[in-house]
Parts: C-alpha cells; structure tokens; sequence
C-alpha cells in the first residue's frame, strides 16, 4: 500500500491508494527446506505474508484521519488500525467498506484454508537472502512481512470507519472541510477535495472515465483547484479495456467451442460485474447459451447481491432500473436463467453441479491461494483449456511459475479502467488546477518503452513529481484566515464609506480562537469596581480596554495645506520634497511638519498650543473614524 | 400549352393574386415556375401572354399591392423574368414598365417583404432568367439593379449572395460576350459600361481588406473562369491578376482556399491552359507561398490536370510526398546505428529536413490532418492514368507502413521529432484509416520483396491487435484483401502466392478470434473479408488446405444465428460462398456424435421464413439465386419441392427486395427450365438434350408455384416486383406461346376464375384464390394479358400522373378552394 500524506495545521491526513498490497513470494536457496524449486525458479514454501505500510516516515500514531479511495486499497488497514497505535479516524463511503469487507473476508478465508505450521524465516536471513537469486536477494523488508490478519481484526479496523457519502462536507478540527467525489472507478470510490475557505487541494487517485457500473466520475467539483494531486492511473496504460474485453470474450468462446474450460482468476467484485454483464449480451451470439459460467468464492453471493442494492452508487442506467423495478445488473437473470452459478467454494454443492466445458471465475488472482489453485491443478495439464488473466495487479509470468511446465494455455488480458494519459490530458484540461502533483513515474515514459513520449503527463505548467519518502511542499502558503463577527459586534459597528464601494469601521473585539475557528467576540463591559472584601476571580480577568482615539485616513494635499497655514495667518513658509513626501517649513516660526504617506509629524520647540494649532489643521484634512 | 391548362390558368391567377387564399405549399409554386419554363422552352413567351393576358395581370398585380406576400412576390419576379429571357416578350412587358416596375429601384426593393430572403432571391433569380440578350444589359443598367446586385454580394442569406455571385457572372457573360481579347487588352481598352462596374467593383473589392469581400470577389472569378472559356477571360486576368498576385505576397495569405478554387478553374480552362501566360507561374509561386495543408488541395487539382508543364508537376507532387517525407525522415536511425539500407528518401535533393518537419508537425490536430489530406490525395493519384509518372512505390510503402507503426506505438524513434510524432499519433484512428487505406491503394503497384514482408508484417499487428478500433479493423481487412489478390497475380497464378501462404497460416487464428469478438462491426468486417477472400481463392488447393485446417467454416455457420441482422446477413453470404466450394463444414463431425444437424439449406431456408430482418433474407436469395446459377449440388436434390418451398415464403415476405430477388430466382430457374434459346445464325451444334416441349415446362413451373408467384408480383403494390415480375411472364410468354402447340383455352370456365381472381388482384383483394394454373389456361391467361401495355405503365415513373400540369393546376385550385371552404365553415 503507498500513502500519500498531507500535513494541515499539525494534523496528518493520510491518503490511501494504490494495489500494491501484494503477496510476497520470494524463490531459492538449495540449502533450506524452506525453499522449493520449480522449473528452473525458487520459491519459498510458506504461509503467505504481506508486505506492510511503510512506518520510517510516517509515525501513524500521529495520523489524525485516514481518507479511503475504493475498496481495493483499504487492504491493509487492519495492519494500520490494530497494530501501530493509531487513533484517528478513517473515513470511507459505504460500498467501500461493505465491499472491503468481502475481499478481506475472502483473502482471510483463502489463507485459513491451507494451514501452515509457520512461515519459514531462515531465508530472511540477511546473509542467507544475499546469496539468494533475484529477485528473493532484491526483496525488502523481508523482516517486515507478517502473516495475514485475522477476521477479528478485519472487525475491529472496519468498525474505525466512519460512513460519507458523495459531496458531504466533513469538517476536519476546523482546519479543513473534506468531501468524497465519485471517481467513477468502482463501486464508492472517491476521489477527495479537501479544502479550506482559500484553498483547495483535490485527490484524485484510482478515477475512471467509462462508462461502467459505477456512478460517473465528478469532474466539476475538482475544478478551481490549487494542487490537483494525481495517482492510482492504469497500470497497463498501452491496453485499452474495450480492446482487452474483445480479447477475452473470443478467447473465452474459442476455448469453449473446441471443447476446453475456461479459468478466470479474479477479484469477487469489481471487473467482474461487467465482464458478466459483458458476456450476457455476448453468450447468445457466440452461442455459448448451454455453457454454465461458475462464480466461486467465499463471497460470491453477497458481492453478487451486494451489488444489486447500492442503486444510488452506480450509473445512470443502472439507477433508472431499479425504478423499472428490475436489477441493475444483468447478473441477475444469468442466476435465475442458471447460467450463472455462485458456491462459496469447490466443495458441496459445486461438486455435485459441476459440468465441463465451463468457465469459472476464482481467486484468489495472485495464483497462491484460494480455489484457483484447485482449477490449475486440473486443468494445467490439457492444451484445450486456458486461463485468462483480467487483472492488472500481477505478472502473470511471475503469479504461473510455480505451476510450469503448463500446458493449458494462457492468456493476458489485463482490464484497467482507470485513467490512461489521454484522459488525464483531458481532465487536466477541464478541471484546470494551479498545479498538478504526481509520482515521478508518471512524468516519463515506462522504462519498458522509452519511446512511448505518449504514455507520460504532459501538462501546462509541467507537474511537480515527488518520488518514494519525499517530503514536498506543495506550492501555495495560507495568507488568509477567515474570522466571524458576532451578529452583536457586527451590529455595533458603522461603517464610514471611504471610497466609493470600500467602507471601513474600527473593531473592538475579543478575538476568540477555538478548533481553528476564529470570533470575534463583544468586548466584555467594564466591570463594576467590586468591593475590596471580595477577591477578584481569575476569569473575570480581562483585557484593558483603553479609550481608543479616531482612525485617521486620507492624504494631505500639499498645496492646499499651505494656502490653509497662509489663510492662518503663517508667512514665510518653504516646502522641501523628500524620499518619503514633502517637508513643510514654517521658518519664522522655527517649525517643521514632516508629511509622510503614512505619517505625520509636527516638529516645534516647545509650543504647545502652535502644535495643536497645526495639528487641528492637519487633522482638517483627514477622514476620521 | 395544353388547352386544357389554359382554361384553368386564369383562376389559378386569380387565387395567386388573392391575399385572402394563401399559399402554404412552396413546392406548387416551383413546379409550376418548372412548368413555364418548360413551355416557354417550347413555344413563344410573347405568344404565350398575349393568349393568357391573366399572367400579365398577375404580375402587375405583384407591384400593385405592397402588402402582397412574399412568396408571390417572389413567384411573380422570377415568372417575369422567365418571360423576358425571350427579346421580344422583354420588349412587349417594358412597354408596360411592367419590368421596370419589378427589378427597378422603385420597385419591391422598397417593399416590406424586401425584407424576406425569398424575395431578395426571387429578384436575382428573376435577373438571371432576362439577362440573356443585350437589351437585358441595358436595361440592368438603366434600372439601377447593378448597385443592389453589389450590395447584395455580402448579403447576410448565404443562398441569396451566391445567387447574387452566379448573377454577376451572367451578366459579366453577357456583357463582354464576343468581345476581342485585343481590343480589351489595350491599356485603354474599350470595356462595355455594365462590364466596367463589374469589373470595377471587383477590383474594389479585391483591395479591400476585408477578407469576406475577398473572397466574395475571387468566387465571382472562379465561377466566371468555370464556365466560361471565351478569350476575352484572359482579358479579364490580365486586368485583374496583380491584384490577385498581391494577395500572395501577404502573410498569412487571406482566403487561401478561395485562391487555390480560383487557380485551378483557371487552370481547367482551355483559355489559360495553352496560352502563354502566367498561370503557371503563378500557380507555382502559390504553391510556395501557402502552408502545406492550403497548398494540397492545390497540388492535388495541379496532378489532375492533363495539360501542365512537368516543372510544376513534379513541385506539386512533393507537396504531397512532404508530410510523408517527414515522417520516414522522423523514423530513421542516425547514420551507422543499422546496417539495414532505408529505401531512398521520397523528396531526394530537396531535404525535407528535421526543422520542416517539426514545424510542420507542430500540433496533434495539424499533424493528423496534413497526414490524413496527404495519404488521401496520394490515394486519389495513384490510378490516375496521367498520374506522376515516376511513382516512388518502395519509399511510399515504407512511409505507409512507418506511419502506421507510429499509431500502433511500435515504432521505436530515436529523434526528438519521432519522439513528438509518436506522441501525437499513437491510437490516431483517423491517420490509421487514411493510411490503410492508402496501403490498399498501393498494393497496385509492385514492391520490393522485403516491403512487401512488411506490408503483410504491419497489417497482420493491425488485425491481431486488441486495440484496433472496428473501423479500423474494417480498413485493415479491406487493404489486406487487395494486397492478398496483388501478390498472387504477381506470383502468375491465382493461387496464394509464396508469401502468402505462411501469411494465411497466421491470419486464419486471428480471424477466428476476430469472428467471436463481441463487437458485431468486427464479426461482421472478418465475415465479409472471409467472403471475398473465398470468392477468389475458392478453387485453389493451398488456401483450400488452410481454411479447412481452420475452425473458420463452423464459426461461420454459428453466426448465422447472430443476434445482429447485419452479421446474419454477413454469415449467410459467407456460407454460401463456402458451400458452393465443398468449404463449409460437414453436419456430422465428430465433435457432434449424433448432433441433429440441419444441412445449411435447410438452414438458410429457415432464416428465410422465419428472420424478422430483411438483410438476412435478401442474403439468403442471393445465395440460392447464385446456387442455381452454379448447378450447386446442395440444389440438385429434389430441386423442385425446394423452389416451391422457396417460392411459397417469398411471395409472403413483406419487404420488396426479397421478393424482388425471388423473381431473379425464378427467372434463372424458368431460363434453365427453358433451356438456351434457339439462335438461327448460331453455329448449330448437336443438343446435349432435346428442348423440353413448353407443355411440361409449364407443368413444372406451375407444381414450383412459379406462375402463382409471378402472377401475384404482377400486381404488387412496389413497383420494381411488378415490373421485373411483368419482365418474366413476356419472357415466359415469348418462348412457350408461339411455337407450344397448346391453344389456350380462352372463353374457358377455368380461365375465366384465373382471370377473375388477377382482376381482384390488380384491385387489391389478394385473398382471392387463383385456380388451378393448368398449361391451356397460363396460356390463355398470358395472351389475354396486356403485358407490354402493363410494363410501359410501370417503366413510367409512379407519379408520372400527378406530376402532369394540368393536375397541378386542379391540385393548386382544389387546395386553395378547401381552404376558402373552411373559411366559410368558420362562420
């Protein structure tokens, strides 16, 4: 899982996105029982464990508040919630966490499933793992994997979750308002705009632009931006999804026809719902009508039904159907018509239902747990089956080689929705932010194909990139602080119109600070002199309040305040300019008035009543108030 | 005229004049305008108003009454111009001042209904029709209807100020026709007073700097140099030309477009085309001075010219070749970093250099543009039998197939400018159109071996690709045909060549998958593609071989059960084609033990009763049309029950075309039937079989229900089925009437029931049944039959009768004469 961090007023928000919370499978070292070889590769033979959050620069027992983008990245959030002293709240839309939810109890349920005594630990010997081959030797923080969660601790973070829903403004200790957008990529996924009353940062991570199930993606509400900090882009930038669903129907369809089954391993929700809304219009005319589709996976049922009743999360369609009244999804009538079929794993009743050729739909997509592996295991040997890969996350090179030599065939069709680097040219130019702010990756070419000058951000101004553990500062400062006025104080003020259009009045006022809000509060009355008997309280200690004198405000037109001295009767007077304005001499009265922009001075020795003569007429020139 | 006409014509006036009875429908007013040119093509138009003086009322009536509406005011000028095109009818209405009165200045010009466009163009066009005598010149001049011919140049209706550009040009025509080039050629030549004002205002407005008066200008010239090709036209260049030519040196150069349409009507010109001037020149200097996506209309209209000096040609060509030229340059390795030799540049000795192409490829919109213009043109040139006579095939291929692997991302540049290029033309489906396109073009010409290989190479990618979009696929299928069919008459043979044998191997599984893509444009392209593919190669062992090996033929099959009609349609002339080879695949394979397998026929004729779209079926009649045609052995057995079956759910089917494509069925089947007609200058050859007596062969058509078919069709309600319809039963008629022996049974009970039913029939009660259809009585039922009377009915258009004057007279009356009905119904 990668975080982005943002520090507001010494609170932490953290910004979690990304799929990078993978199964770690390192291979080789001939001398450990531990390790495994297959087909020229090494593998460590263990209980799965997971790579966690990095800790070195975050202490998340200082993180206030953790924003959720969708379901996929919130895997590691037990890790975060239960185990490093963290405190805050975690805020998420309700899909999110119910959907969470599954994938989680999936992932708890696969790895329950096969049991192992312990996880092996000699090869994270440092001096062991250097004398490994790649990439076990490049793995690391080896010594920071654990074993998966348990199903207790999946409650305990989730019941952390605080629900919102689309454009609610969430107020953060006053600093801040936070609002979910949808980003159109999966069921409540969110992109977030958190905003002050001057500033506005948009996190835009894991958005798509299709057409799919969800909901659309809000592009309106993230324009007016100053930093727009862009993640969580197709990984697979080069693979259109329309072309990749192409693909893996006519796979799918070929294999069938000529007698083979189909394995699909993937997520229980997500893609999933519309490769199966897909292929219910594509099955009849690829006459795949008698060939049953299985849905297998601990989850399978409710994600099935969880995604017929989150009508006001999905698109417009989908929405308009519930008040047919119909399902949204056409999953629905694949189960009624027995097309599609869903057990919670290959044993019972799936046994018993289960005909060839087929298609099944598994996980866990990783390829090292879950029924999947049953299917490898029993199809692998034949060339009339294939797998098909549809997630984007794995190598699918790396997830098939413990299972080689294979002769069932495979083949990659990786549907990433999210946004590829012509739409994010086009959302650029439609939100238009101040600045953009992404990972460096995204600022070149993929190291793969140098030559692809397409497959980068290309923005104006260019964006500011920010690579692993960089600490940037994003390119505003908060000038202004908003300050309410008590309607009391506000009626007790009078406003005196200097300018046309601009009125300007003084304020006496308490200035009242309180979880970032700022009152400005009636001065209190003077207090009553109390009797000397009577100890003064500590509370009724407050400000003195002096007798304020007038504003002054205005300019002192040089010319006409001579002829005034002159009708004064003074005489003899000089008028010198300096740097700052004009120095008015009045020589035989030995004094001298220095006009400055923002003051004024009257210079005379000892003659009160000349300097409050002067001073009256000086004062004739300004506004008071 | 028509008396008939003529007794109506004066109410009609009347109604016209009536304000109270309106006109609403614009089109009777046109067609009768069309009416009265059509008579007065014919006849005097002096003759004509003085036989009906209510015309003559009828435009006077139009000047009387400001408040007369615009649509009649409109019809009353361009009627009166019609009348005065002739002199002498001119004469006879400006002795009235009646023309004076209608196109003068104190005429509608004043009016209200000036106002509309409709009358600003009634005006002009009313001008346009009289301005074809010399009085006419005069007259325009002395009515003052030149200046509001200018001011009406810019009006704010585009259809009035073209029609205000088309007249000037006339009445420039008009003016200076016959006039010695000479005599106007001299610096003071003697230029007629209508002609100077035009000629003037045009030299106003070509200084102007105001670009719509501009261009306003150069169309009255490129109009003007259009159509009319007489001498004097040089003249009128020659005056006009510096002005035009400083049009040019200014920058950027205003109303390019204008200019290019102007030098190429100029150049189109026999005029200007063997002259010695300037054009030439020019037409070079503009090609210099326009940017390159101004300047490829121009050179494209110079490569089509037939006449054109070689100098200009070959600059015209490289502005075509410099869009491409720039992307070959933009893909090349720097010196030494391949051994590989490139095939030599397309724009040897003028460089196209890395800064011209990266000014020219300065923004995605215009790259793609100047790509997509440039491989269009080529396209376009490439057939051309005047065409550029050295074509650099090789360096064009190259080019093709580098921009092609530039929009799939495979190109891999190692300059700046093909780094921009790729970034700008990765996924452009527009430049991935235009140039599979242009590679199709190509395949015309021959190549070197190893471009060849990368042609095949790069329109395999396109057709494998994921990321190919249906319209692309579509291209790439379409150009992958033709290079297919080139290679192989290249090879000598119509056999798939040495190259394209291995080709075939790979492009069979990637049509496979293309057949189950869930886009029905991708299922539909690959099934066409395997269409034309078979048609040419169906006989021939070494593609034979590859498609069987292949799952092609049942996928072909699977999809005639398509849910999308086009695709059905697509599967079923696809079938078709392969079974009329032994191609498509067997009912009983082995991977279907005991699978209850409908044979194809039996399959299609399903399609044909049942399919509720009408491409499904109009494909299937075509297959068995061309099945029969072909004696295909699906056919042979039991041909008879299977062409009644065919007949008895054609005749049902409601859409027009299926029906008209049974009747070509059937016309096949009753030529075969019939056998070859006897020629008596033929070359006598001993008959194979003696000709079937007609007898047995009406006996045959009838147990086909043929006759009962063709009968039905005679009296359809669409014209083309009764008309190919009525064509069969003369061809019918013809061979078995003269010489059958058989004497109808006119008068006859039986006879007389057919006749009775086709009698109801033609009346529309198609419930009634025919009768028994014995050869005496079809006989008899043909002769009585006015089938000749019946086909020059139908050869008539279905209006013919309504589009006669004198119904659109009755028509104008009764309309107007209903709405004066309902008037009085509202009291």
């Amino acid at each position: 899982m990668q975080c982005t961090q943002i520090q507001i007023n010494h609170h932490y928000v953290g910004l979690w996105f990304g799929h990078d919370f993978h199964p770690q499978f390192p291979s080789f070292a001939a001398c450990s029982k531990e390790l495994k070889e297959c087909s020229g590769h090494v593998f460590v033979d263990s209980v799965p464990e997971f790579c966690l959050p990095e800790t070195e620069l975050i202490d998340l027992s200082t993180v206030d508040v953790i924003l959720i983008s969708n379901y996929h990245c919130m895997m590691a959030l037990p890790y975060i919630t239960e185990h490093t002293g963290f405190t805050g709240t975690v805020y998420a839309t309700e899909p999110t966490l119910q959907i969470g939810r599954l994938l989680m109890e999936e992932l708890v349920n696969f790895i329950e499933r096969v049991p192992k005594a312990q996880s092996a630990s000699f090869w994270k010997n440092k001096d062991v793992q250097r004398l490994l081959p790649s990439p076990l030797k490049d793995a690391v923080e080896v010594s920071t994997w654990r074993r998966c969660y348990s199903m207790q601790e999946v409650n305990s973070a989730l019941s952390k979750i605080q629900l919102v829903g689309y454009s609610q403004k969430i107020e953060l200790f006053g600093a801040v308002q936070v609002t979910p957008l949808s980003s159109g990529y999966a069921l409540g996924s969110s992109n977030w705009v958190i905003q002050s009353h001057y500033e506005k940062v948009s996190y835009v991570s894991g958005s798509s632009l299709l057409t799919t199930h969800p909901q659309p993606m809000d592009q309106a509400s993230l324009k007016n931006s100053d930093v727009l900090i862009l993640t969580g882009l197709t990984q697979i930038p080069t693979a259109n999804p329309d072309g990749m669903v192409g693909e893996f129907c006519s796979n799918l369809a070929l294999t069938v026809r000529n007698g083979g089954n189909v394995l699909v391993p993937c997520y229980p929700s997500g893609v999933i719902y519309d490769l199966l809304e897909c292929l219910y219009q594509y099955i009849d005319s690829a006459g795949l009508s008698n060939v049953p589709f299985y849905f297998i996976s601990p989850v399978a049922n409710s994600s099935l039904e969880f995604s017929q009743i989150f009508a006001e999360w999905l698109c417009h369609n989908k929405q308009t159907k519930v008040y047919l009244p119909e399902p949204p999804f056409p999953h629905a009538e694949l189960i009624q018509t027995n097309k599609l079929k869903h057990y919670p794993s290959i044993h019972g009743d799936f046994s018993n239902d289960f005909r060839q050729p087929c298609v099944v739909f598994t996980g866990h997509p990783s390829l090292r747990f879950g029924d999947v592996v049953h299917f490898l295991e029993l199809w692998g040997k034949s060339s009339l089956n294939t797998v098909i890969f549809t997630e984007p996350d794995f190598s699918y090179l790396e997830a098939l080689a413990p299972y080689q030599p294979l002769a069932m065939k495979c083949i990659y069709c990786p549907i990433d929705t999210r946004l590829n680097f012509i739409q994010v040219s086009n959302l650029l130019k439609e939100v238009q932010p101040l600045h953009v702010v992404c990972p460096e990756q995204y600022t070149q070419p993929p190291p793969t194909q140098s030559h692809r000058m397409d497959l980068m951000i290309d923005c104006q101004p260019p964006a500011m990139s920010y690579h692993r553990a960089e600490v940037l500062a994003l390119p505003f400062k908060r000038r202004y602080e908003k300050i309410e006025i008590m309607p009391e104080l506000a009626d007790s003020l009078v406003p005196i119109e200097i300018k046309p259009g601009i009125s300007l009045a003084t304020v006496s006022a308490v200035l009242h600070t309180k979880d970032n809000k700022h009152v400005l509060q009636p001065p209190p009355r003077p207090t009553q002199p109390t009797s000397g008997k009577k100890r003064k309280r500590v509370s009724d200690d407050i400000p003195d309040c002096k007798v304020l004198k007038p504003l002054l405000s205005g300019s002192i037109p040089v010319e006409q305040f001579v002829q005034t001295l002159e009708k004064h009767g003074f005489s003899d007077i000089k008028v010198e300019d300096t740097a700052k304005g004009h120095i008015v001499l009045l020589q035989e009265a030995e004094t001298l008035i220095q006009i400055e922009e923002d003051s004024t001075h009257i210079i005379c020795d000892s003659d009160e009543m000349l300097r409050v003569r002067l001073r009256d007429l000086v004062l004739k020139f300004l506004q008071k108030f | 005229m028509d008396p008939e006409c003529s007794r109506l014509l004066p109410a009609l006036c009347a109604v016209l004049a009536d304000p109270r009875q309106l006109v609403t429908d614009d089109t009777c007013l046109e067609k009768l305008l069309d009416w009265f040119k059509t008579v007065t093509e014919a006849e005097s138009s002096l003759l004509l108003l003085e036989e009906n003086p209510c015309l003559v009322d009828l435009l006077s009536h139009a000047l009387k009454f400001q408040d007369v509406s615009s649509r009649i005011l409109s019809f009353s000028l361009r009627l009166a111009g019609i009348f005065a095109a002739q002199e002498n009818c001119f004469q006879y209405l400006q002795q009235g001042e009646l023309l004076l009165g209608l196109f003068g200045e104190a005429g509608p010009l004043g009016f209200p209904a000036w106002n509309v466009p409709s009358v600003r163009s009634g005006w002009i066009q009313g001008l346009c029709s009289l301005a074809q005598h010399p009085s006419a010149e005069q007259f325009l001049i002395e009515c003052g209807a030149m200046d509001t011919i200018f001011s009406l140049q810019g009006d704010s209706s585009l259809f009035v100020a073209s029609a205000a550009s088309q007249l000037l040009v006339q009445v420039l025509g008009l003016s200076l026709q016959g006039r010695a080039t000479l005599q106007l050629g001299l610096p003071d030549g003697d230029w007629p007073s209508c002609a100077q004002s035009i000629v003037g205002y045009l030299e106003e407005s070509l200084r102007s700097e105001a670009t719509p008066q501009v261009t306003q200008a150069l169309k009255v010239l490129t109009t003007m140099f259009g159509r009319c090709h007489q001498p004097w036209t040089e003249a009128l260049w020659m005056r006009l030309s510096p002005l035009v030519v400083c049009l040019l040196e200014k920058d950027p150069v205003p109303t390019a477009h204008s200019l290019v349409d102007l030098f190429l009507s100029m150049a189109r010109s026999p005029v200007f085309g063997s002259s010695d001037c300037d054009l030439w020149v020019t037409l070079a200097q503009t090609l210099s001075r326009l940017s390159p996506m101004q300047a490829g209309p121009l050179a494209l209209g110079i490569l089509k010219l037939h006449v054109c000096p070689q100098a200009l040609r070959t600059q015209a060509f490289d502005v075509l070749l410099l869009p491409l030229a720039c992307v070959l340059e933009a893909a090349a390795q720097p010196p030494g970093f391949r051994s590989c030799v490139y095939p030599p540049g397309l724009l040897d000795g003028t460089g196209s250099s890395l800064a011209m192409a990266d000014a020219l490829l300065a923004s995605t919109s215009s790259c793609a543009g100047l790509l997509c213009q440039s491989l269009a043109h080529l396209g376009e040139l490439q057939p051309l039998p005047h065409g550029p006579r050295l074509w650099p095939q090789a360096p064009l291929l190259k080019a093709t197939v580098t921009t092609l692997c530039f929009c799939s991302g495979s190109a891999v540049p190692v300059s700046s400018v093909g780094g921009r290029l790729c970034r700008i033309l990765a996924g452009c489906v527009r430049v991935q159109r235009a140039a599979l396109d242009f590679l199709g073009t190509l395949s015309q010409g021959t190549g070197p071996q190893e471009s060849v290989m990368q042609v095949f190479a790069i329109l395999l990618e396109y057709l494998r690709s994921p990321e190919s979009s249906p319209t692309v696929l579509k291209k790439a299928f379409q150009a992958t045909l033709r290079w297919l069919l080139s290679t192989s008459k290249v090879c000598g043979s119509n056999d798939p060549g040495c190259h394209t044998q291995p080709f075939l191997r790979e492009l069979f599984p990637v049509m496979q998958k293309r057949l189950c893509n869930p886009c029905w444009e991708v299922r539909d392209s690959a099934l066409e593609f395997l269409t034309h593919l078979t048609a040419h190669w169906e006989g021939q062992p070494g593609f034979r071989q590859a498609l069987l090996a292949s799952d092609m033929p049942e996928l072909a099959q699977q999809l005639l059960q398509d849910p999308e009609a086009y695709v059905r349609a697509s599967a079923v002339a696809a079938m078709g084609q392969l079974a009329s080879q032994g191609l498509h695949a067997t009912p009983t394979g082995p991977e279907h033990p005991g699978a209850q397998q409908k044979s194809l026929l039996q399959e299609l004729l399903h399609i044909l009763s049942t399919d509720s779209e009408g491409f499904p079926r109009r494909a299937v009649m075509q297959v068995f049309t061309r099945w029969l045609q072909d004696g295909h052995t699906a056919m042979a057995e039991d041909l008879e029950q299977f062409m009644a079956r065919v007949f008895q759910v054609v005749s049902r089917d409601l859409d027009w075309e299926v029906r008209v494509q049974g009747l070509e069925l059937a016309r096949v089947f009753l030529a075969q039937t019939l056998g070859p007609p006897d020629c008596p200058y033929a070359v006598a050859l001993p008959a194979a079989a003696p000709p079937i007596p007609p007898i047995e062969v009406l006996r045959t058509l009838g147990r086909v229900q043929l006759l009962e078919f063709a009968f039905r069709a005679l009296f359809d309600c669409d014209r083309p089925v009764a008309q190919k319809s009525c064509d069969l039963l003369l061809l019918l008629r013809a061979r078995t009437a003269p010489d059958s022996g058989l004497q109808g049974a006119g008068g006859g009970p039986d006879t007389a029931t057919v006749e009775a039913a086709l009698r109801a029939w033609q009346a529309g009660e198609q419930g009634q049944p025919l009768g028994e259809l014995v050869p005496e009585v079809v006989v008899a039922v043909l002769r009585a039959l006015d089938l000749e009377g019946l086909q020059a009915t139908l050869a008539q258009s279905s209006d013919h009768v309504e589009q006669s004057p004198r119904s659109l007279l009755q028509d104008m009356l009764a309309t107007v004469g209903a709405l004066g009905g309902h008037e009085a119904d509202c009291y």
